[in-house]
């Protein structure tokens, strides 16, 4: 999809003025925050398991042109091929030719962020295969032409209703209210998808390199329809997501189900090594990997190769305020909350991103969630660091950070303005609230300012110092 | 297959090239790769106390499976007939080839085939089961295709008491012990297909089975 998270501003506006969206924005985070919470107050290994998955994969990116090379040698020796892909205009080459060499007509899809990053469905379409997302959360947002909302609840911006106009318009009528009747008319409609396939295409949580099987966690069963039924299995995934061995893999399912869900586990953990063998009754004939790089090694290089940890489970966006208020759609791409607002920049560009890493208030919710540890608001504060360097911050900002500097560094001046305003905003408060405050229209349109109580920080704690 | 395009071989050389700039080192040498290929995993596994069994059967249900006890294999038809006559499931079942040997009822129409659209039930045996999160593990090939794991409405999984074992890693030691190596397929199902995808609702069903019963052996 074409990036637009430079209208982050515009497009957040929006959002906070969608009652559907935050209809569901607030159903979601109430389900998941919860949920996330009972599982890790039944696991008194979480955090143990947190700082072991985050050493392993350090490990991995430490070593991981070793762990790939083995990882290719044990698809190959299953009878299954790794294609390498420097980029998406690349990985799309590598699935378009197996698509089209088979013939392929139709194209069912389990979900896959990475074939979102690569905009792989409009190059399909593009070259007249029907291509059909099965992932009910991905089958919606599908028929809306929309982009995933969240990396593993697509539609989760949708309400009941706008489900029910979208099955009718493509399904025709009589229009179905019930979530277990629209259930059931996808379940019908995709199963003859499924059958039809003449390629599958599935993402992959894990790769392992000791056995060459890639592994998706999901709870519905359509990634193991649609790599079962299709004539042709092809897995995308992204370089880093190797691990070296089935016992390492299970580390990340323990956190992964928990931290995503709130799941123990998940339904379906599916383990999938080469194509159907010779004496089985099904399965694909062809089975393909597609390991996608697309900047991912040049992250190893420097700053962010913590951001590799990332095991796309979605807790960062759960529990972060800015993407509970805007939902996913505000990002402009395809990973939205936390962990988009760092990998967007650095996989588009720092200036094709500028706002996401400023949409951030630095509560460090997410990395205290994150199963892997990673250091979400630390690199947000170094993409905003490389920005500033860049000359890409906006010119008025850096003015006014100049001033605040400036201020800032003379103690007496800071404290002194700092009075007046505490006074001045306590003033204008009514009941400890700020509804309207001349020049900060921005904040108060959609929200309250919390008044101050008339006195600095400073002077209580002088007058508390004063008393002892 | 056709053989790697030159266009793909380029492009795993120029990422290897690149993952070792960024590590800022050559390809590793003979005695590292020996050290990483002799390394052992040691995480950490959630500890219980629980019986195997009680766990594995308190966790499966926790998640809307069902699970019954029948005392030997010779009872497995009886209970297959009495799930289906509790269903209203007609006299047709795909069963995976490993439980050919077990006298079926009169009438029935047994195969050993791929699951068909219409396929309604399909009987299947695990490799084992899992009492860590109360999941089976079930490995594809002719005595039991992925098909029957997916695409009927009702499953019923065999599973054999002395098969249940504590934690995935031991999961994994039943696979790697296997003669004809991993399987195409190796499915851990933890109880029916579900979906929260309309506002958070849970709802049972979504692709694959409605309703997973297990039958513990023993």
């Amino acid at each position: 999809m074409e990036i637009r998270s430079n209208e982050f501003k515009e497009r957040s506006v929006f959002a906070i003025h969608d009652a559907n969206l935050q209809t569901a924005l607030g159903r979601a985070r109430y389900g998941f925050v919860g949920k996330r919470a009972l599982q890790v107050a039944e696991l008194p290994e979480f955090e143990q398991l947190r700082e072991e998955a985050k050493n392993l994969k350090n490990h991995v990116l430490d070593h991981l042109d070793h762990y790939l090379e083995r990882y290719e040698q044990a698809v190959t020796a299953a009878g299954g091929r790794v294609h390498w892909a420097r980029d998406a205009a690349e990985a799309r080459e590598i699935i378009l030719g197996i698509c089209k060499r088979v013939g392929a007509r139709t194209v069912t899809k389990g979900k896959s962020m990475v074939s979102e990053e690569i905009d792989l469905n409009d190059a399909l379409i593009e070259h007249g295969m029907e291509v059909v997302e099965t992932d009910l959360g991905e089958y919606i947002i599908q028929l809306a032409h929309e982009p995933p909302s969240h990396i593993i609840a697509p539609a989760v911006h949708k309400t009941k209703d706008q489900v029910s106009d979208l099955f009718e318009a493509a399904h025709g009528g009589p229009r179905k209210t019930q979530i277990p009747e629209l259930v059931d008319e996808a379940r019908r409609v995709l199963r003859d998808k499924y059958f039809r396939a003449d390629v599958g295409i599935t993402g992959g949580n894990f790769l392992v390199a000791e056995t060459g099987s890639s592994i998706i966690v999901t709870n519905e069963g359509n990634g193991d329809l649609t790599q079962t039924l299709a004539k042709v299995h092809i897995v995308t995934s992204g370089i880093e997501r190797v691990v070296p061995t089935l016992d390492d893999a299970t580390l990340f399912l323990r956190l992964l189900a928990r931290s995503a869900t709130g799941q123990e586990t998940e339904t379906y953990t599916t383990i999938s090594t080469g194509p159907r063998r010779a004496d089985d009754l099904d399965g694909p004939e062809e089975y393909h990997v597609v390991l996608v790089d697309n900047g991912r090694s040049k992250m190893l290089a420097g700053r962010f190769r913590d951001m590799l940890r990332c095991i796309r489970c979605g807790a960062c966006m759960n529990h972060c305020p800015v993407y509970g208020a805007v939902g996913g759609h505000a990002y402009g791409w395809v990973y939205p909350g936390p962990m988009g607002s760092v990998l967007t920049p650095l996989i588009k560009g720092l200036d094709a991103a500028y706002d996401l890493p400023n949409a951030c208030t630095l509560n460090g919710r997410c990395q205290s969630v994150c199963p892997v540890k990673i250091p979400l608001p630390e690199l947000l504060r170094e993409l905003r660091h490389l920005q500033h360097q860049q000359n890409i911050t906006p010119v008025m900002q850096k003015r006014a950070l100049g001033v605040w500097r400036w201020v800032a560094t003379r103690p007496k001046l800071y404290h002194a303005l700092e009075q007046i305003a505490a006074r001045a905003l306590s003033g204008i408060a009514r009941r400890g609230r700020i509804r309207r405050l001349p020049f900060a229209g921005g904040w108060t349109d959609s929200r309250d300012l919390p008044a101050p109580t008339g006195r600095t920080f400073l002077e209580l704690w002088q007058g508390k110092r004063g008393q002892q | 297959m056709n053989a790697p395009a030159n266009a793909s071989g380029n492009a795993r050389d120029a990422i290897l090239k690149s993952v070792r700039d960024a590590l800022r080192r050559d390809p590793l040498d003979a005695t590292q790769v020996a050290a990483l290929d002799a390394r052992v995993p040691r995480h950490t596994r959630p500890a219980h106390d629980e019986d195997l069994v009680t766990r594995f059967m308190r966790k499966f249900e926790s998640r809307a499976g069902t699970v019954e006890r029948v005392a030997s294999r010779d009872a497995l038809p009886a209970a297959v007939e009495a799930y289906r006559l509790a269903h209203r499931l007609p006299q047709r079942a795909a069963v995976g080839a490993a439980l050919k040997d077990l006298a079926w009822p009169e009438g029935w129409l047994i195969h050993h085939e791929a699951a068909g659209i219409t396929e309604a039930l399909a009987v299947s045996p695990a490799l084992c089961g899992i009492a860590e999160t109360g999941s089976l593990m079930l490995a594809s090939g002719p005595d039991s295709p992925t098909t029957h794991n997916f695409v009927p409405d009702d499953h019923v999984v065999v599973l054999e008491a002395t098969r249940i074992v504590d934690h995935f890693e031991d999961a994994w030691d039943l696979l790697r012990a296997r003669p004809q190596g991993m399987p195409r397929a190796t499915n851990i199902i933890s109880g029916p297909s579900r979906t929260a995808d309309v506002e958070q609702t849970i709802q049972l069903g979504a692709h694959g089975p409605r309703r997973v019963h297990v039958i513990l052996v023993g």
